[in-house]
């Protein structure tokens, strides 16, 4: 057993001396977290469009004016030719147009209707949507703010009730991301590159004719990564809680067991990578494109999961990120406790059991 | 400031934060003398010899190495000296071959020059049928004479050696200083530092450190006579036990 | 001149022996230009509702067919108990639940207003915005139907109409992967850039192998070109076969000339090798290399516009994807290849990315050190 700790303490010193990987390791997580939490978003607002005015009649400018106080809008230029529109797109300086015909507002008085363009660049689609739709709301308002003297019969109105993120905080969604993420860097890319390097190094043939179980050394290495990843756990939470204000609705105790659980399961996906590897270079190259690229990919953090091809979606479920980001996702952000997660977990538990069956089979092998 | 000797150094020191491995050493070495650099593991030999090849900067003391200041003219010293690290630093994952071509293109041999150095030096260490191998598949011995003859393949005025005898077998060993006493016959001045008591004797003259300060240096045959000792070995160790430095 | 030539030789020849270095040049490219851009779906579609009828009259009959037959949601339950819908939410089975109370059709002919409630899960803040906007479209088609039943046409007061028309321009199609895909190709060519030139470098210093280099005369500037050059060589292929790629299985044709985007990406190329250089002078272990490039790549490409749009983004990030390379690769890259943009129209970013890789390449020159 006192060798056993030895061994420990050596890995916790090679992890501590080495500074850089430790800023690394522990700043990453709060990068994240406060890129994610304060940089990003899904959301749109403060889009810059440009305004083609062929009117220049009161109805026009009183809907310019609404673009104008709308925080989705910017409005960056106004032009007076259609030929302008398409340089002024290609030099990427707007992502939507509004164009009025001319003699707009007599249009609308005389003939009881007038059209407006909206030209967006669909460049990227979601936002080319999104822009577009937002835009004919705006002038939709305009247009019954127009009816505003008639009282409509029969009408229907609907209320709406934004359920466990009230103010819409596209942190809500990131978090639980993160978490998974950086749980996986340090848990099984960290680990697998720290047995790999013994190996390269040469080292670990002096450590297996030693008397000590090879079993126990490479759980010794595993340790330190287990109690870094507890660590950066505990600041994303705090970072999460005080910083960002994404509080934690469910059962702590719940989420810290959740979160334990993951990081074995990285480790074990640490020690499997490891036995596969035979150069540093290898074990990186593994952990970067196996492993971290389709946690990104599938967990459902990044990209929606149910908008994906099938295929794609069944793929997503033999990644254990996948499970955790929707089990942590539902205690922190919704609340539920264990009768809500338990299948997750089950799921998550048996994952972890079957690669440590596997990986421990291979690195016996190997050691043989 | 002895400008006749192939290296001069005057009261060279490196500090490291507190700590001071070389402490004020000064020695010179004559020109195509073999000179060995005695010490223990720690005792500050690395460093000195890496701050002689322009590796390290000192931290004070002057020098002048193949007529050169350490210090000003550190990269015209490189095109005169020849260096073989303690850990092997050739590529292996190049055959000797292309290791060779590399480094004597490095150095501004044509290619003719180098043709015909590479042709010697594979007959002379007898690995023509391991010209276009891997270097990571020859055995320890062959790579640590493939790492001098690279050393060697510009005919440096100096050639500084790191341990070149280094973990192979006494065959090797006897190989090695073999070669060393025909490049130093042609004139080049060798620099060696080594730990085997018994290649002490083979060397023109040795100077000993410890804890980073030479506390002797002279012709085998004279520190055994100074030292009251049967060999290099008995007087290592007798200045060994005053050292208060061990294994870095 | 010659000594380049030298060390360019051993430089590529190393890299053809290294199987790693090969199969990351070509698998990478094509896994994340394969999959990624069908992974990479941010439409806000098939919203999963939950409907709860209290009325079941045939209004509320009418309305929730509406619904089911809009392409915009997928009816997922149909039941009378509103909790039954919430626990659907929970469960994420759906992420709205929209609730008919009793008597909604009385209400709408008798007392001419009747009321609806709408719980929209909202931990997807633009998920639930979309969603809630599509259904109170859906809804006022319904509320406008049912007017028309009850008031003949003549009755009403002509009301002024704005007809909105929306053109979608430079992908009509509103595909998705035209609109990854190029960034995806600009990741792909700094991880070689950057990622891969750094490592490769320390590796020198790991090993041991960068003593014997620097005690030869070799000078400085040549060592460093020797092996910036064979990344940006590598840089420029990997663009190559990402463009082919696309091409293939995207039918993604360049609307902008191609000599504009390797002119940029020449430059760009550059500059990360110099970043990779950078950062090669300041660690000394692969792993330090590998962590240090991964943690800035990561930085520089979440706060590159490629997943969110930088507008979207505060004022200090904003101002920080000003100093990153990537950006404007980013930009470069979908103003040529889908709005067909000319070496004129991104002079300002071929610029900007000069000036990054005069700076980086200088100061990594500078930090390079062959006596320690």
């Amino acid at each position: 057993m006192k060798q056993f700790l030895y061994f420990i303490r050596k890995e916790f010193y090679h992890l501590l001396r080495d500074r850089r990987t430790l800023f690394i390791l522990f700043g990453m997580p709060v990068m994240q977290i406060l890129i994610f939490g304060f940089a990003l978003t899904n959301e749109v607002k403060n889009s810059r469009i440009a305004i083609l005015d062929n009117s220049k009649d009161e109805a026009t400018s009183r809907i310019i004016h609404q673009f104008e106080a709308s925080r989705y809008f910017d409005i960056v230029e106004n032009l007076n030719f259609y030929a302008e529109l398409e340089p002024t797109f290609q030099k990427g300086q707007i992502r939507l147009a509004v164009v009025f015909p001319e003699q707009f507002q007599e249009s609308l008085l005389h003939t009881n209707s007038a059209s407006i363009q909206l030209i967006a660049d669909a460049t990227d689609p979601n936002v080319a949507n999104t822009l577009t739709t937002y835009a004919t709301a705006i002038i939709m308002d305009y247009q019954s703010s127009m009816e505003e003297t008639q009282d409509f019969p029969y009408t229907i109105n609907t209320e709406m009730r934004m359920l466990y993120n009230p103010q819409l905080k596209g942190s809500y969604n990131f978090v639980p991301g993160v978490m998974a993420m950086v749980l996986m860097l340090v848990g099984a890319m960290m680990t697998s590159i720290s047995i790999v390097r013994e190996k390269e190094l040469g080292t670990m043939e002096v450590i297996l004719v030693s008397p000590i179980v090879p079993i126990r050394v490479i759980i010794a290495k595993m340790i330190p990564y287990l109690f870094l990843s507890m660590v950066n756990i505990a600041s994303i939470l705090l970072l999460s809680v005080y910083v960002l204000d994404v509080p934690i609705q469910g059962s702590l105790t719940l989420l810290v067991f959740e979160c334990f659980l993951f990081t074995l399961t990285a480790l074990a996906l640490g020690l499997l990578i490891s036995s596969i590897s035979g150069s540093q270079q290898v074990a990186m190259l593994i952990s970067l494109m196996g492993l971290f690229l389709p946690t990104i990919m599938f967990s459902g953090f990044m990209f929606p999961v149910e908008n994906m091809p099938i295929p794609l979606q069944v793929i997503s479920n033999l990644v254990p990120a996948k499970w955790f980001y929707y089990i942590v996702k539902d205690i922190m952000i919704k609340g539920t406790g264990f009768q809500t997660v338990w299948m997750d977990t089950l799921i998550l538990a048996g994952m972890l059991i079957v690669l440590l069956v596997v990986s421990l089979k291979k690195f016996k092998v190997r050691l043989e | 400031m002895n400008r006749e000797a192939s290296i001069s150094v005057v009261d060279l020191t490196k500090r490291f934060g507190s700590f001071t491995a070389v402490d004020a050493i000064s020695f010179d070495v004559k020109k195509g003398e073999i000179f060995g650099f005695l010490g223990a593991n720690g005792a500050g030999k690395t460093t000195a010899m890496r701050m002689l090849c322009g590796l390290s900067m000192p931290t004070s003391g002057k020098a002048v190495v193949a007529g050169f200041d350490l210090y000003k003219e550190s990269e015209k010293i490189k095109k005169s000296i020849g260096y073989m690290s303690q850990k092997f630093s050739l590529y292996e994952d190049l055959t000797v071959r292309e290791n060779n071509r590399f480094y004597g293109g490095i150095y501004g041999l044509t290619d003719e020059q180098i043709k015909e150095k590479t042709a010697f030096m594979l007959e002379h260490l007898k690995l023509e049928s391991k010209a276009d191998t891997l270097v990571k598949a020859l055995p320890l011995g062959w790579k640590q004479k493939l790492s001098f003859s690279v050393a060697m393949i510009h005919d440096p005025q100096i050639v500084f050696l790191d341990e070149p005898t280094g973990g192979v077998d006494p065959i090797t060993r006897r190989e090695f200083w073999t070669m060393i006493y025909e490049a130093a016959h042609r004139g080049t001045t060798v620099f060696v530092t080594t730990h085997y008591m018994d290649e002490a004797e083979y060397c023109d003259r040795v100077s000993i450190m410890v804890d980073g300060k030479i506390e002797a240096m002279d012709t085998p045959a004279e520190l055994a006579k100074q030292f009251n000792a049967k060999g290099m070995g008995d007087v290592f160790v007798q200045l060994a036990r005053t050292a208060k430095r061990s294994d870095n | 001149m010659r000594t380049l030539r030298i060390l360019l030789e051993k430089e590529f020849r190393q890299i053809f022996r290294n199987p790693a270095i090969l199969r990351l040049i070509f698998m990478m490219p094509t896994v994340q230009l394969l999959i990624l851009p069908l992974a990479a779906d941010y439409e806000v579609k098939d919203i999963n509702i939950a409907v709860v009828d209290q009325d079941r009259s045939s209004y509320s009959r009418q309305l929730t067919e509406k619904i089911s037959a809009s392409t915009y949601f997928n009816l997922v339950n149909y039941t009378s108990s509103y909790d039954e819908a919430l626990g659907n939410i929970e469960k994420d089975e759906a992420d709205v639940a929209l609730q008919i109370p009793a008597s909604f059709e009385k209400e709408i002919v008798k007392e001419n207003e009747a009321k609806l409630f709408m719980a929209l899960n909202a931990i997807n803040g633009v998920k639930a915005n979309l969603g809630g906007v599509y259904l109170r479209n859906i809804i006022n088609n319904f509320n406008d139907d049912v007017r028309l039943e009850w008031v003949q046409l003549p009755r009403l007061n002509p009301q002024p109409m704005i007809k909105v028309s929306a053109i979608n321009w430079f992908n009509p199609m509103l595909n998705y992967q035209f609109f990854m895909v190029p960034g995806i190709l600009v990741i792909l060519v700094t991880m070689v850039g950057s990622f891969l030139s750094a490592l490769n470098i320390v590796k020198e210093k790991e090993i041991g192998t960068i003593e014997q280099i620097n005690v030869t005369p070799i000078r400085k500037h040549q060592f460093i070109l020797g092996k910036l050059i064979p990344f940006w060589v590598l840089g420029l292929v990997v663009l190559t076969i990402g463009m082919l790629l696309a091409r293939i299985f995207y039918g993604i044709i360049p609307e902008g000339s191609l000599f504009t985007i390797y002119i940029f990406a020449v430059v760009y190329l550059l500059s990360v090798l110099g970043l990779g250089l950078l950062i090669s002078t300041y660690t000394e272990t692969q792993q330090q290399a590998m962590l240090i490039s991964f943690f800035i790549m990561m930085i520089f490409i979440l706060l590159g516009g490629l997943y969110t749009s930088i507008d979207s983004m505060p004022q200090w990030a904003q101002i920080f994807t000003k100093f990153n390379p990537v950006t404007y690769f980013i930009e470069v890259m979908r103003m040529v290849v889908l709005k067909g943009s000319s070496l004129f129209d991104i002079r300002f970013h071929l610029l900007i990315v000069a000036i990054f890789g005069v700076v980086l390449n200088g100061w990594a020159v500078v930090n390079y050190k062959k006596r320690s």
